[in-house]
This record gives C-alpha cells, sequence and structure tokens, in this order.
C-alpha cells in the first residue's frame, strides 16, 4: 500500500495539501497496483466519506491524549508504529512543516531515509530495485535527482502538486484505531499557549506586494514603498538587506529564509535579486522592477521594469496615480 | 547554561548559480563560503544565552577540514568552542550528518542543541528532529522564541494561524528560524580569537545513507523578455498604465 499522512483543518477535513499529497499517492499506488491507504490523528468524523471519494481503501485512526497538541514528535512515533506494523511500500506526507517535522522523527525511528520536498517519485521499475525522487533545493532553484534506497520510502511532497478534478470511483473505506504505545517517561515538549494571528493582510494573502531593497536606502525611505501599497491596496515587504540593517522587521522579509509570496505584482524597487530573495518571489503573477541598474538579475527577469532611482520614480508614481484617481 | 550549535558550510551562492561538469553539485571554484542565516541566528542566541547565563556557547559542524572556516566565523561571533566531526564528504546525506551529530553528543552534555530549520543549500529540513528522537530529548521546530526558566525552555513559533508557545524540559533540542533575533557582526577582536582557537576533531565510524544525489539541475524558467517602462520618473504614466490594466487603479 502507498500509505498517506492527512492533516486536518479545524472542522476535521483534509487540508489543500493533504489533498495534494492523496492525488500524488493514488498515482504512485496505480503505477504499483497496490491500494491507497491514509493516516490521520483523531475521529473519523466525515473522513471516511471523504476520502472514499479520493480513492483511499483504508483509513488508519491514531488516537491517543498526547497527540492532541499536534506535537510533530509523538505524531511521528506514533506513525513509525503505524509503519512498521502495516509496512506500506511508501509513506507521503504534506511538505508543511509540521508534517516534514513528523516524518523526520519517524525516519528516525524506522532507520529509514526520508526525502523531503519532492516534486516527483519515481518506482524502480522491478521491486527491490532502489527508486528516484527529484525534489527541490535551495527553496526551490534547483532540482535535484536522487535515489531512495529503502524497504519503505518516505517522502513529503512540495505544496503546489496538481489535485485531479475526476473523483474515484466510490467505495467503502475500512477504518483501523490505532493506539500508539506513546511512552510517558520519554521528556516531550507540550503546547502551553496558542494566540491567534490578528486579522489583516499579510505578505502571503496581499494581491500586491511592495518590497525595498538596498536602493531604498534605510528605513526613513520606506515612508514612499508604504504610500504606494496603500494607494494600490497591496502590503509592504523587503530583501535580506532590509532587516539585517534594521530597516524593517524580519516578518517583512521576502525570500527564502523570509516568507514565500505569489501574488498578482510584485513591485521590487532597489532589490538586485539574488538567489537568496528571488526563491521568495519567484511565484509573483507578474514583476515590476525599479533599479538603477538596467543589468540587475530582478531586472532582468522581471515582466516590466524602470530604470532609475526608487526615490524618483515612486513620487512620480504615486503623484500619478493620485491624479488619476482623483485623490 | 550550555549551547551547542549544529551549523554547515554551504556555497555562499549570488544571483547565479552554476553546477559542475557532471552535475552533482554547485560549482564553488568562484565562490565563497557561509552559514546559512537561520544558522547565523542560532549562533548569535547561544552567544546570548551563554552571556547571560554564564555558560558555554559551542558549535559543531560535520564536513571536510575546509569546514573549519565556518566554526570560526562562529568562534568570531562569540562561540567559545568548536568540533568537527570529519567527513570528507562536503554536502553529506542527512541520515549520515544525523548519525555524526548524535556520536558527538553522546560526548557533549548540552542543556540546549540548536540547529537552523533547514541548511541553506540541500534543505532536507530533518537531522534536527532525527539527533532529537535518537537523544530521546523534546524537540521543537519553527522557533522564533527562546526564554529560559530554571529547568525548562519556553519555545516560541509561528504556526499557520497564529503564534505557539511550546515548553520543554532541559535537555532539549530546537530548529530555528532567522528572526529569531538580528546576528552581530564579529569585532576584530573576535576574529583573531577565533584565528587562534583551537578546533576539536572527531572521527566517528560513519556510514552512508540510503538518500544519494544523481544530478542538480535548473529549474525550467518560462519568463518573456522584461518590457522597460522607461528611465526615471518619467515612466511613471507608463508605471500606472500597468496597474491599471491589473486593475489596480482604484
Amino acid at each position: 500500500m502507498v500509505l498517506t499522512v492527512i492533516e486536518r483543518n479545524g472542522d476535521g477535513t483534509p487540508t489543500a495539501e493533504s489533498a495534494e499529497v492523496l492525488a500524488a499517492a493514488r498515482d504512485l499506488a496505480e503505477q504499483l497496483g497496490v491500494p491507497v491507504a491514509a493516516v490521520a490523528v483523531g475521529d473519523a468524523g466525515d473522513l471516511p466519506d471523504d476520502l472514499a471519494k479520493r480513492g483511499v481503501a483504508q483509513l488508519h485512526l491514531l488516537q491517543h491524549a498526547l497527540l492532541a497538541d499536534g506535537s510533530p514528535s509523538c505524531t511521528g512515533e506514533a506513525l513509525s508504529q503505524l509503519v512498521a506494523a502495516q509496512r506500506p511500500a511508501a509513506v507521503l506526507a504534506p511538505g508543511t512543516d509540521r508534517s516534514t517535522e513528523a516524518m523526520a522523527w519517524a525516519a528516525a525511528e524506522l532507520g529509514v531515509p526520508l526525502a523531503t520536498a519532492c516534486t516527483e517519485i519515481r518506482p524502480g521499475i522491478r521491486p527491490g530495485e532502489p527508486w528516484e525522487v527529484t525534489r527541490e533545493r535551495s527553496g526551490g532553484i534547483l532540482l535535484e535527482d536522487a535515489v531512495l534506497d529503502a524497504p519503505i520510502r518516505l517522502a513529503t511532497v512540495r505544496p503546489g502538486a496538481p489535485v485531479p478534478s475526476e473523483t474515484a470511483a466510490a467505495h467503502e473505506v475500512t477504518v483501523h484505531v490505532l493506539v500508539p504505545d506513546l511512552d510517558a517517561s520519554v521528556p516531550r515538549a507540550r503546547l502551553v499557549d496558542r494566540r491567534p494571528r490578528a486579522a489583516g493582510m499579510t505578505l502571503t494573502t496581499a494581491p500586491v506586494v511592495v518590497a525595498g531593497g538596498r536602493g531604498v536606502g534605510g528605513a526613513d525611505g520606506d515612508a514612499v514603498l508604504e504610500e504606494l501599497a496603500g494607494l494600490v491596496g497591496g502590503a509592504v515587504g523587503c530583501s535580506r538587506v532590509a532587516t539585517n540593517n534594521g530597516w524593517r522587521p524580519h516578518a517583512d522579509q521576502v525570500g527564502l529564509t523570509g516568507t514565500r509570496i505569489s501574488p498578482d505584482l510584485y513591485v521590487a524597487c532597489g532589490i538586485s535579486g539574488a538567489t537568496q530573495h528571488w526563491v521568495g518571489c519567484m511565484n509573483a503573477r507578474s514583476i515590476l522592477a525599479v533599479n538603477t541598474d538596467p543589468e540587475a538579475p530582478m531586472v532582468t527577469r522581471a515582466t516590466w521594469a524602470v530604470i532609475g532611482d526608487v526615490h524618483e520614480v515612486l513620487p512620480a508614481v504615486i503623484a500619478e496615480l493620485r491624479r488619476r484617481s482623483g485623490r | 547554561m550550555d549551547v551547542l550549535v549544529c551549523v554547515k558550510r554551504v556555497p555562499a551562492v549570488g544571483s547565479e548559480i552554476l553546477l559542475t561538469a557532471d552535475a552533482t553539485a554547485i560549482d564553488t571554484r568562484h565562490l565563497g563560503f557561509t552559514i546559512g542565516p537561520h544558522e547565523e541566528c542560532a549562533v548569535e542566541e547561544a552567544v546570548r544565552i551563554a552571556e547571560r547565563t554564564g555558560g558555554s556557547a559551542g558549535v559543531l559542524t560535520v564536513g571536510p577540514p575546509e569546514a573549519d572556516e565556518q566554526l570560526r566565523y562562529a568562534m568570531s561571533m562569540g562561540a567559545d568552542h568548536a568540533v568537527r566531526v570529519d567527513d570528507p564528504v562536503a554536502d553529506p546525506d542527512p541520515e549520515t550528518t544525523a548519525a555524526a551529530i548524535t556520536a558527538a553528543l553522546r560526548g557533549l552534555p548540552p542543556d540546549v542543541v540548536l540547529f537552523g530549520e533547514a541548511s541553506a543549500d540541500a534543505g532536507h529540513a530533518q537531522v534536527g528532529f532525527r539527533v532529537a528522537c535518537a537523544l530521546r530529548r523534546p524537540v521543537v521546530g519553527g522557533v522564533k522564541g527562546i526564554g529560559l526558566d530554571g529547568d525548562r525552555v519556553t519555545l516560541r513559533c509561528d504556526a499557520p494561524d497564529g503564534v505557539e508557545v511550546h515548553e520543554a524540559p532541559l535537555p532539549a533540542v530546537a530548529a530555528v528560524l532567522e528572526g529569531l533575533n538580528l546576528p552581530r557582526y564579529p569585532t576584530i577582536k573576535g576574529r583573531l580569537r577565533a584565528k587562534k582557537a583551537t578546533v576539536r576533531v572527531i572521527a566517528p565510524d560513519l556510514s552512508t545513507g540510503r538518500l544519494r544525489t544523481l544530478r542538480l539541475r535548473h529549474r525550467p524558467e518560462a519568463r518573456a523578455e522584461t518590457v522597460v517602462l522607461g528611465r526615471g520618473a518619467a515612466a511613471a504614466p507608463a508605471v500606472v498604465d500597468v496597474l491599471a490594466d491589473l486593475g489596480m487603479v482604484r
């Protein structure tokens, strides 16, 4: 079987990332001629009906008080016990932080390799042959083809895989409950507080992100970015240069070690476009670069570019916007 | 309080990455090396904790002798001792790296072991959790705030829908993210001290893991030529035309 790790929304349904993994698992199971199974934490709820439409034959539910707060190490330990008992050909999980952590723990318990951030999984042609995966490196700027040589193949799937629209022929999903044996004497981290984020536009939800880098010149230079973002209904971001100099908080950083965004329009102001930054904005639908250097990588990769100083170009754009919208 | 940070020597890539002729690695002939931003913050945090509590801040890497350069950089930031687990492979697989670190840690009993969330090059994002599992220690990933309270540590993380605070008994393991702090620049004095410091080298028996790189490839990029809208302030009307086409002029 191909075992699929399901993350659940607050209402118990599979998350969007889990739906993507289920699609990948179905594809892989078809190639192998084996059934698709799923594993989730908690009660069944409507999950069996939902999973039946996605081609799942078996649902394993992990139930234990220590699993309630989503601890990746407890989930990983429970998962390793299920995998050791079921011996699936492969275990696929969403490439989210939490599932990657749980899979890492499970892989360590089982003594097997784990391929993270996979975009493709190719089983060996004959049984027992090593599999191959393609995974993302350096935030996705590079792809790596790798051999995954293990009796049970553990992999996490990079979010964004296509989900087929057609549903599988509905059939009965058998439900199995596993109460894992989690050693109470092992020291564990415990969730003690959870605070919801204040509502409002964030870098990941904004349709437009106006971001500044070295060319903005300092914290005082940000007023034009804020003003332009306000006029077009966007959020303000920045490059690592800006956060390292203390011009803006790290929460505003777009990049490999900051936030990865996919707005309709990314306005890159005075940002040269080093790899570390590029992987954070390369999924934008369109990019407008404002830069004094016409050869800057951000300029040559942008949809549109204006060659010039941020502090000349942006005030003129703001004035023109105000003139046209009468504000 | 004794803190140990695990770091990795990675190529300092600019805007374009070149691959070796056999495409199994990044061509580093014209590149410098560094540690990733997450790890730089981990070193800074370890140094701050050691300063505050009168403990030690160690740094550890798995790699060839060249990786001493990164250990010395961490020491120039204030780390007070360094260990290198000798491995001729510059970019070992995550199973091997975790086994090497686990072996090294059995002889070192730090209260807190810090990792970066993922290395800046391979990004396997699993070594910290593998080590915690092998040592049966509590572990939290995605950490953006660390607080110490007697024999416990509190770890603040960004969750998809808000902020979570975890508490763990010591000794504990954490994988941290950039933004945890603003790392300092090494001082001249720090650099001189680090140059003269000793790196302890250990060489445990290591077997190779079963995830092996075959080749690296560039992601196919399909972008049309850039349309230059103009120069300086004179480009403003053309920029606003673009914004209007996108429905962003209100």
